[in-house]
């Protein structure tokens, strides 16, 4: 996941150098085969995701005789974009790179192609090679693919290895370990600049990225029963935001405050993570970005001092049927590890590229080719590596034991080990939280609890205004578009027949 | 008298606006141009190209976003389908789960709050008294300002409650208020004295005339970037400063009212120039003798400024003032670059309410609240021009 902008134009040409001379000599569709036919590509307005789609663009264009054009968007501006060209007909677009929580409103209209022959008979793809839980669950919708992933997206915490190693600190396994952490070191000078610094940096702006951030935390109070049991909705679809369980995510986010940025509500994703590269603070929450980041030696003042473990847990979990905590057990929390029940989020789940369905078939072919292209595992393997791309690890080949592409990007193994450790504990655990994906998502999440948490750590609101106000919204969201029809995504989106 | 003949009279006057029958003059004078030189012809030449394109770009966009504003847009296959709601999308702004965002938390209002309260309200009592003694009002007339009484009220409690309320907090309808009013007093204040000021002879006069119109020369997106950076106590360009002060770890956009602040400044920087070249033209443009005769007279330099010169600015003033009033109700590019209408809802205006609900494809409540800010700035401006405009020019 990567949203904001970044200082790595230094890096693009030995990137280019680097990604283009093996991507030349992967596989790809044969010489004129696409002559004559455009593909135009939306986007956001990288570097990352842009970055990679411009760059295979040209080499794409040379090898097939396709014609791509690629338009950026803000990011707060992509879905709508996207959305309306596609919903009046306009079809500017034959292929979007779309947030995995958006593809409901697109498959459910029928304005994304059903991609599933295509990719039963497409070696390049390499489909098998693309993690379970990226390839059955964010790339299908009611049974069929309609996306090629291009980038795979897990929340994570980042910590200083060479602090909290030097005072015997281990990374925090709770949210009030996390929370010690952070008052332990905050007010500390942790680069050597002599002015203090952090204890914790987490992007909260409005209409930012802080919703998933946020979401990552509230999953391990209320999901324990395995990723099938969902974090947002019980069985009747009544939100499961206005209990204990929401009232201590609240609780945390606003006290991780304390030992934050002043600004730390107004702190964007990409200052998030200049804040973390500086060495300016002790622990992050952040995707995959942050760990190929800080090896940038252009930026990073953190190189080979960060480690990265799963999203921390709580003792305490919701017990559904009274909206109360009640402390982890073995009947209750089932996955939990040392009595902590962890659920990492795969917030947002990665970008995929969406082919659009109006489009003619030679174009959506032309369409497909490029996306399975960008994501060959020739090239995305190397582009997983760099933080310029915005892509993280969704391939089981970019995971497993080759560390070689990780050490020639600049990481340790012993870096490149924690980092696709985090990850892969999230991706393996039972209990892993899968994101929003109903139809209008954005609306429950990026506009409404945003919102209300926004509010809430502004001081407009107390704890259960902000609560029942979200409430409130999502049950006047769910009864707008239809109880039922909410109920079968939201069903589907967690994999599960009910 | 015969039309022809009249026609003939006519004729010999010149050229004619308006008469019995112009038309005829021209059919029988210059048979042979009778074509072009038709004012009938000549109307629909340039009018109804003009209001064509009027129709297209903003009277079928009104009524489009009239119908989204009743209805609810929802996707279905292939496309999508608008449906009728009436006002339910007015219904959940003023009433249902967005009532407190619009209109925003009423508290008890402060002494000052009272104070503003029963002051206004006093004055808006005598200013109607006055108006139905003076007898020269019309029913229809009388009625208009009685219900523009009845709303100045209510704004004035809304203001009592929610931004001099204790426990309250204004909502996006509020705060576009306070942004647009605010902005307009200072930057009409500040303009007028740099306007004043470069009409002095003093040394760089011409300089600073060009330096004082550069930050209307850039996008308000570009503003609200660079006052951002400025507001930035960790990494900002004056974070030296910020340090020096001992404000490292303060920041003016983590407080409501100091984010809705940061807004307002980098709103008067950049049309503070605006203000000055409009106000600098009529400095420049006008008679001058009444003041030198004041001046022979010995009066002093305020007295002169107050008494004449002042008054000389009021029509110009009371029609830029309109202008920019108009303009500021339809912020969104500094709050929504500055802070994303944060810290929490604190400097979300109406125009970027709209925005964020259209950008998660609410079209009904985007248009919604489009139609609110319409209402609003058609109200204060048709107020603004009966009660100000028409007595600044009355004055002159």
């Amino acid at each position: 996941m990567a949203i904001g902008r970044r200082r790595w134009l230094g890096v693009l040409p030995a990137l280019a150098l680097v990604v283009g001379a093996t991507g030349v000599a992967a596989q790809s569709p044969s010489t004129g085969e696409y002559d004559g036919v455009t593909v135009n590509v939306v986007t956001f307005s990288g570097p990352p995701i842009a970055e990679p789609l411009e760059r295979y663009a040209v080499e794409f264009e040379a090898a097939t005789g396709a014609t791509i054009n690629i338009t950026k968007y803000p990011f707060s501006d992509l879905y709508s974009k996207a959305l309306a060209d596609v919903a009046t007909g306009t079809n500017s677009f034959q292929l979007m790179t779309l947030a995995a929580p958006w593809v409901a409103d697109f498959a459910s209209a029928g304005y994304a192609a059903d991609l599933t022959d295509k990719i039963a008979n497409d070696p390049e793809i390499a489909w098998d090679d693309i993690m379970p839980f990226f390839r059955d669950i964010v790339a299908q919708y009611a049974g069929k693919v309609v996306g090629v992933p291009i980038d795979g997206d897990f929340t994570m915490t980042y910590y200083r290895t060479d602090i909290l190693g030097a005072d015997g600190v281990a990374p925090p396994k709770t949210w009030d370990e996390y929370l010690q952490i952070a008052e332990k070191y905050d007010g500390k000078d942790l680069n050597g600049d002599g002015v203090p610094d952090y204890g914790s940096c987490i992007s909260k702006a409005r209409s930012g990225v802080g919703t998933w951030l946020f979401n990552g935390v509230l999953s391990s109070f209320v999901q324990t029963m395995g990723t099938g049991q969902g974090t947002f909705f019980g069985d009747d679809m009544t939100p499961l935001i206005n209990n204990e369980a929401m009232g201590a995510a609240l609780d945390f986010w606003k006290t991780s405050m304390e030992f934050g940025p002043p600004d730390e509500n107004n702190l964007d994703q990409q200052g998030g993570r200049d804040m973390f590269t500086s060495g300016r603070c002790a622990l992050a929450i952040d995707w995959g970005d942050t760990g190929v980041l800080a090896i940038d030696p252009a930026t990073s003042k953190v190189i080979d001092k960060v480690g990265a473990v799963q999203m921390p847990g709580s003792t305490n979990v919701l017990d559904r049927a009274t909206g109360k905590l009640v402390p982890c057990d073995a009947t209750i929390c089932p996955n939990a590890i040392d009595g902590v029940n962890h659920a990492p989020f795969a917030a947002f789940g990665g970008w995929s590229a969406v082919v659009n369905a109006a489009a003619d078939e030679k174009t959506q072919a032309a369409a497909y080719d490029f996306a399975a292209y960008v994501s060959n595992p020739t090239r995305s393997n190397i582009d997983v590596t760099h933080g310029v791309t915005g892509m993280n690890p969704y391939r089981l080949s970019q995971f497993g034991d080759n560390m070689a592409n990780w050490v020639a990007a600049g990481f340790s193994e012993a870096a490149a080990s924690s980092y696709l450790g985090a990850m892969k504990d999230s991706l393996d655990n039972p209990n892993m939280a899968v994101d929003l994906r109903i139809l209008q998502s954005n609306n429950y999440t990026n506009v409404a609890e945003d919102q209300a948490i926004s509010q809430f750590l502004a001081g407009e609101l107390t704890k259960e205004e902000a609560m029942q106000q979200l409430f409130d919204k999502w049950q006047e969201l769910t009864d707008s578009i239809g109880r039922e029809v909410q109920a079968a995504a939201y069903a589907a989106s967690l994999g599960v027949q009910r | 008298m015969s039309s022809a003949s009249q026609d003939t009279r006519l004729e010999s006057q010149g050229p004619v606006l308006s008469g019995p029958d112009p038309v005829s003059t021209v059919r029988v004078d210059a048979p042979a141009k009778s074509d072009w030189n038709n004012p009938r012809l000549a109307r629909n030449l340039f009018l109804w190209p003009a209001l064509i394109v009027v129709l297209i770009l903003a009277i079928f966009p009104l009524i489009a976003s009239l119908v989204l504003a009743l209805s609810k847009v929802s996707l279905v296959k292939g496309g999508f389908k608008i449906d009728f709601v009436g006002l339910t999308n007015f219904r959940t702004l003023f009433l249902g789960s967005e009532r407190t965002h619009v209109l925003g938390q009423a508290g008890t209002p402060t002494l000052v709050g009272w104070l503003v309260f029963l002051g206004g309200t006093a004055l808006l009592l005598v200013a109607f008294v006055r108006t139905v003694r003076s007898r020269k009002i019309r029913p229809l007339g009388l009625i208009g300002r009685a219900v523009g009484g009845l709303l100045l009220v209510l704004l004035l409690w809304s203001v009592a409650t929610t931004v001099l309320g204790s426990g309250g907090r204004p909502g996006t309808l509020m705060v576009t208020i306070v942004y647009a009013f605010s902005g307009t007093l200072l930057t009409y204040l500040l303009g007028l004295g740099l306007a004043v000021l470069t009409t002095q002879r003093l040394r760089g006069q011409r300089f600073f005339r060009i330096v004082f119109l550069v930050p209307l020369m850039i996008t308000p997106v570009g503003v609200a970037y660079m006052f951002r950076m400025l507001t930035d106590t960790e990494k900002g360009p004056i974070t030296p400063l910020w340090r020096a002060a001992g404000l490292s770890d303060f920041t003016l956009l983590g407080d409501p009212w100091g984010a809705r602040l940061a807004v307002i400044i980098s709103d008067v920087w950049q049309w503070t120039p605006f203000m000055f070249i409009v106000l600098l033209a009529a400095l420049e443009g006008r008679d001058l003798e009444t003041e030198e005769a004041a001046t022979v007279d010995g009066a002093s330099k305020a007295r002169i400024f107050l008494n004449i010169t002042m008054p000389a600015l009021i029509p110009v003033s009371a029609t830029v003032i309109l202008i920019r009033l108009i303009e500021a109700f339809k912020i969104i590019d500094l709050p929504n670059v500055l802070t994303n209408g944060g810290p929490g809802t604190a400097t979300e205006s109406l125009t970027l309410q709209s925005f964020i609900s259209w950008r998660g494809f609410d079209l009904g409540s985007s248009a919604a609240i489009a139609y609110t800010l319409l209402v609003v700035v058609t109200m204060v401006g048709i107020g603004y021009a009966t009660f100000i405009i028409r007595r600044t020019h009355s004055m002159v």
